[in-house]
């Protein structure tokens, strides 16, 4: 682990790991594919490769990625390391949203799911509503924003719940399995899409990284330093806020990977956000496509929750990890 | 010398209350300044208006040729910096990445400059903190961490700089190092030093003048030994106070009467 010290052999071997899975990750499955075959184009191999296998990859490697970069920037914004995407509401939005689809059967049109549609809805309904609530007077306060987002996401975790209970059962199975959140192959154009949202939000923060080094010490450190601290909230809440939405509307909420890939790299690499925003897109890519080649097998052909691999390979590794420090710093 | 900051019937209320009531006040380039006073007199609230970071203010307080608050963030914090009482992180960040951070006004791109880090090297030897520059931030003892502050203040060099209790966490001796630290810049550097504090033994010693603040007002103002007098002190402090002039002729400021001090004459 000598080689990892720096920070830059980290990024290189995260990006590295990215690259290692997306070729690796749809070779494995149930129906076993030869990477020879699927070059020269020969049937089945190739289909199964570039139709089945490569595009729920692609979506997992982006959706990790911005579940973690999601986590670094409200980690950041409300100061508390075990604040995730979710927490300022977006989830909950996107949820009721597609939970309201699910139950009354809206079915979209123009080729986009009634689901999607109306999860990206609630997503963004969410986010407006939160930012509404947390500014005032062109000014926004963290404290505010966290209380807000933890309210919007109560209110529709009980207007879920109600519908889920008077709903009819096959109607239930569907909006449990949406909450329990997944993968599942998509079109190439939605993952593009997503991969776009997601780099123009990495560009967006990156660019300022520097600043959100001081934002994560505290608002008055920024400020007394020359930080546009203001604008720089406003761009990170919207900015994660829409990648979460975006991504929650495709795969529903999958815990964890926005809590765990932040954190670990925090404990070996330190806070730097120069480095960590970069880093957590890949490890969390990379974490979130290992996680789901695992729910896709081993149970094949049944499948588990992404979610649910996420939080068993996560949590432990995550308590290992805090217990491997000699000084306890988490809280 | 200079004047750097004018403050004209500055006042700060909060939910209708006023809790800082200035008429007039000015500090000039080079002054070391304390501003002494009960808790609530609104010495934090006067450090806060003047570093900026409290803009909801009524009155003026005008640094060079502008409104605190219309102020450019920037510019301003390359002039004036400002150390809170204490810095809690939640984040893994190391002192010398704390320090750094003092650089920000300076730093254009995502990258510190090599006359950054030469700056960031001058302040943590300057304030003895090098010797922990790679450890945890949190891990620090109280007094390490309001050193690593005050470099991170120094490493911004500025033209004023505005302390919160600076010396409460520290021990004997880092006391003495700093407050020489600051006479050093106030006298050689031509910076303005405003501290609030409440060691009063201190303020006497190395302040050039002292402000003393009792809710929200100016009760006095000039040197050491006009502003400490015993009468107002008591008056402000509520406790009975003597004010002896010892053999170097630094002022001794003690509390209360009797051996074990009790509060009231």
């Amino acid at each position: 682990m000598k080689l990892l010290e720096s920070r830059r052999s980290a990024l290189a071997a995260a990006a590295l790991a990215v690259v290692a899975v997306a070729v690796a990750a749809p070779l494995v499955g149930p129906a076993p594919v030869d990477l020879e075959r699927v070059w020269a184009g020969v049937s089945p191999d190739a289909e199964i490769f570039y139709y089945a296998r490569l595009p729920r990859v692609l979506l997992a490697l982006v959706a990790g990625g911005a579940l973690a970069v999601t986590g670094v920037l409200f980690q950041a914004l409300v100061r508390d390391a075990l604040a995730d995407p979710y927490v300022l509401g977006v989830a909950g939005g996107a949820s009721l949203g597609a939970v309201l689809a699910i139950c009354f059967g809206w079915s979209g049109g123009a080729g986009v799911s009634g689901v999607w549609l109306a999860a990206s809805a609630g997503a963004a309904a969410a986010l407006l509503l939160v930012l509404a609530i947390a500014t005032q007077g062109g000014r926004m306060s963290s404290f505010t924003l966290l209380l807000a987002g933890i309210t919007i996401n109560s209110i529709c975790a009980a207007a879920i719940l109600f519908l889920h209970n008077i709903v009819e059962f096959s109607r239930s199975f569907v909006v449990l399995r949406w909450l329990m959140g997944g993968t599942q192959p998509v079109e190439y154009s939605t993952v593009g899409w997503l991969a776009l949202v997601g780099a123009a939000v990495l560009v967006v923060t990156m660019y300022r990284a520097r600043d959100w080094n001081l934002l994560a010490v505290g608002e008055e450190w920024a400020a007394a330093r020359g930080v546009a601290v203001q604008r720089l909230m406003m761009t990170g809440f919207i900015a994660g806020s829409l990648l979460t939405g975006a991504v929650t509307a495709i795969t529903g909420p999958i815990g964890f990977v926005g809590l765990i890939v932040p954190h670990a790299l925090r404990l070996r690499w330190g806070a730097d956000h120069r480095f960590l925003i970069p880093a957590a897109f890949l490890a969390g890519a990379a974490f979130l496509a290992v996680c789901d080649t695992v729910a896709r097998t081993v149970m094949a052909p049944a499948e588990i929750p992404v979610g649910v691999i996420t939080a068993m390979l996560g949590g432990p590794f995550f308590i290992a990890l805090l217990r491997s420090r000699r000084r306890s710093l988490w809280l | 010398m200079k004047t750097l900051y004018e403050v004209a019937g500055l006042a700060m209320r909060y939910d209708g209350v006023t809790v800082l009531d200035v008429a007039s006040l000015r500090f000039t380039a080079g002054e070391m300044v304390s501003v002494v006073g009960p808790n609530g007199a609104g010495k934090s609230t006067l450090l806060g208006i003047m570093a900026g970071l409290k803009t909801g203010y009524a009155g003026s307080c005008r640094f060079g040729e502008r409104e605190v608050k219309d102020w450019p963030r920037r510019p301003f914090a390359r002039a004036v910096s400002f150390v809170p009482q204490t810095l809690r992180l939640e984040f893994p960040f190391t002192a010398e990445q704390v320090v750094l951070m003092g650089r920000t006004p300076y730093c254009d791109g995502l990258f510190e400059a090599p006359e950054d880090h030469e700056a960031v090297e001058r302040a943590m030897e300057t304030t003895d903190t090098l010797a922990f520059r790679g450890r945890d931030f949190r891990t620090l003892s109280g007094g390490e961490r309001q050193r690593v502050v005050l470099a991170a203040a120094l490493a911004q060099e500025p033209r004023v700089l505005l302390l919160d209790e600076p010396t409460t966490f520290l021990d004997v001796k880092h006391q003495f190092g700093i407050q020489e630290i600051l006479r050093g810049l106030s006298r050689d550097g031509g910076v303005l030093v405003v501290a609030a504090t409440h060691d009063l033994n201190q303020a006497a010693a190395y302040s050039d003048r002292v402000v003393v603040l009792d809710r929200g007002r100016v009760v006095a103002d000039g040197a050491p030994g006009e502003a400490l007098r015993p009468d107002v002190l008591e008056r402000v402090f509520g406790v009975a106070a003597r004010v002896e002039t010892m053999e170097d002729g630094l002022l001794w400021i003690r509390f209360g009467t009797g051996p074990r001090g009790e509060a009231r004459p």
